[in-house]
Formats: structure tokens, sequence, C-alpha cells
């Protein structure tokens, strides 16, 4: 963490929250999964809620997440590296890439040229593509019995969704933003009434993106642990067996959500693109 | 355990029903006149579900 300069230590010397965890000089206590900075005998200052007062550092730790995120990142890079070594001399890939190639071509002809045009799509496939399979792997991974919940925390939604977000704008030439601000073709009192409700699309729209992808795997999860944990609330064998069987098919389903929901992110994502992008056609 | 926000999330997921219901069923129109467009019609209409449950959850979530 950064706290003052540098410190890197193991979150074991923390023991649960026990002792004071020392480092270069300054000491820091766990209290609530939260690291505080106290003195030596680790003493925290408490205000009216109970919460406690004392400062905390930037805290970059490595927690479970972060570390399946590297995880899938260095998956993803020996798989597509793979792949692309794959193709050897010829057009036809070899081992895993045959799976894997259909679903990027299908990426690139139906998501990507279809909404950006042909002219600039390929700028946007290398962010599409990784979009696409990070939120995909991201997403069975929370399906397994790993324990892990990643595309299911809003942060990590939230950092995806802002990505499309700096990409749009930072790649808006002046059609998108004379679409915004003063859209042609109208009278101008609607001129003036469509001003900021397109305003106010620039940011909702992807911030739909982060609830959409959010709520979809966190209900996923919560739905399919509920009914897990009812499995064991029935005593008798029919009653327990049959919620067995429906928790089997709500997992079915999560696993069709999850790679429908990376390929809502994708296209809309894309779709997003394409706005900001686009050329004047005669049809407005 | 307010009544307010449990008949607020029936309501959410009454409206987000209705809407993919509605869409569902011209879906199955458009494929049953032009069977060969089936591809591109169940594509949108994947879409156009997607983006009603986006606001279904995210007003179930606040309530």
């Amino acid at each position: 963490m950064i706290d003052e300069g540098f410190h890197l230590f193991s979150s074991s010397k923390f023991h649960h929250g026990e002792t004071v965890a020392e480092s270069n000089g300054k000491f820091y206590k766990l209290y609530h999964n939260k690291v505080y900075r106290t003195d030596a005998e680790g003493s925290l200052t408490f205000d009216d809620h109970h919460h406690p007062t004392n400062i905390k550092p930037l805290d970059f730790s490595i927690t479970k997440s972060v570390l399946m995120i590297m995880v899938t990142g260095v998956l993803m890079l020996i798989l597509f590296t793979g792949l692309a070594r794959s193709f050897g001399k010829g057009p036809i890939a070899k081992g895993a890439g045959r799976f894997f190639e259909p679903i990027v071509v299908y990426i690139r002809d139906e998501i990507a040229i279809p909404n950006i045009g042909e002219k600039h799509y390929k700028r946007y496939m290398s962010f599409l593509l990784t979009v696409f399979f990070f939120v995909w792997f991201l997403n069975l991974f929370g399906l397994t019995p790993l324990g892990v919940n990643v595309t299911g925390n809003i942060a990590v939604t939230f950092a995806l969704a802002i990505l499309t977000f700096l990409i749009t704008q930072f790649s808006g030439n002046k059609n998108y933003w004379k679409h915004i601000f003063w859209m042609p073709g109208v009278p101008v009192p609607m001129k003036i009434i469509l001003a900021p409700i397109e305003l106010l699309g620039v940011f909702i729209k992807p911030f739909a993106l982060m609830i959409r992808l959010y709520a979809n795997i966190m209900a996923g999860h919560i739905v399919l642990m509920s009914l897990i944990g009812l499995i064991f609330v029935f005593k008798n064998w029919i009653g327990s067996s049959l919620t067995f069987v429906l928790s089997f098919a709500i997992s079915m389903i999560e696993l069709l959500v999850a790679l429908l929901q990376a390929y809502i992110f994708t296209m809309l994502s894309a779709l997003y693109f394409g706005f900001a992008v686009e050329e004047h056609d005669e049809a407005h | 355990m307010e009544i307010p926000a449990i008949v607020g999330a029936g309501l959410v997921v009454i409206g987000a029903g209705i809407g993919i219901g509605r869409i569902g069923g011209s879906a199955m129109d458009a494929i049953a006149r032009q069977p060969e467009a089936t591809g591109k019609i169940q594509t949108a209409m994947l879409i156009a579900a997607a983006l009603i449950e986006g606001i279904g959850f995210a007003a179930l979530f606040a309530v």
C-alpha cells in the first residue's frame, strides 16, 4: 500500500485482525477488513457511529478478485498467442484455435462491422475481443466452486464501463458531438430540449452497462446460493432432491447468462463506438 | 420488511416481464412471416431483452 512511501508486506502479518503489522516504521491494524494506520499498541479512536477515525492508507492489496483477474489475464494471453501461432502457414488453425476462431470471426463480422462500419472497425477490434473474452471467462469462473466472484463486483464492472466511456469520448468525431448538442434535422426548440437529454445519455449509457452486468451476475449468484441453502433446509428426501434439480437447472441458465452478458456488453460497446465514428449520411 | 419496497419490486418485475414478453411475441410473429431471417431476429430480440432486463435489474437493486 502507499502511505507516505511504498509499503509492501504480506497480509498474514495482520493475523486476521488481532495483531498490529509493522512496516518501515508505521503500524497498521486490520479492523473490519479495512486497514488503518495506528501507533505501536494498535489503538483505534472511534467516533459517534463506531467508525474508526484513524487514517486509511491507499490500499492496493491483492485480494482474491485481483488475483483472479490476473490469472484470467495470463490465461487469455497464453490462449490467444497460442491461437495466433497455431495458424502456421495456412489459413486453417490447429488444436484449440479451432474452437476460438469462429467466435473471433463472429465478433468481427456480426458485432464490429455492422455497428462501426468497414472503415474504422479495426481500431476497436482488440478492445471488443478482449472485453468479450474477459467478461465471459470471469463469468464462467464465478460459477465454479472456486468461490471467486469478479464480475459480480461493482468496482470491476465500473472499470470496464469507464473504459468504454473513455474510448467513445476520445474517438468521437464532429458528427458525434453535433448529434449530442445540436441535433441536425429537427426544429430549433426541439434542439434546445434534446441537448441536455443527449448529454445525460452520454453518461447513462455506460452506467447502464455497468449496472446490467453487475446485477445479472450478482442476482444469479444470490439465487443460486439461496437455492443451494434451501437444499439443506428440507429434511426429507423429496424436497432436497427437487431443490437439487431446480438449482441444477438454474446453474444451466447461469451458464447461458454468462455468455449472453458478455455478448451484450460487447455488442453495446460496439454500438456506442459506432455512434462516435459515424460519418454523415444523407439519410438524416 | 417495508411494504412499499416489496410492492415496488413486484411492479418492476411485472414491467420487465411484460416488456420482454411483448418483444418475444413480436419476434415469434416475425420469424413466422420470414423464417430465413431467424438469425437476425433472434439477435435483435436478445439485445432488446437485455436492455429491458438491465433497467429492470437497476430498479430492483435501487429498491
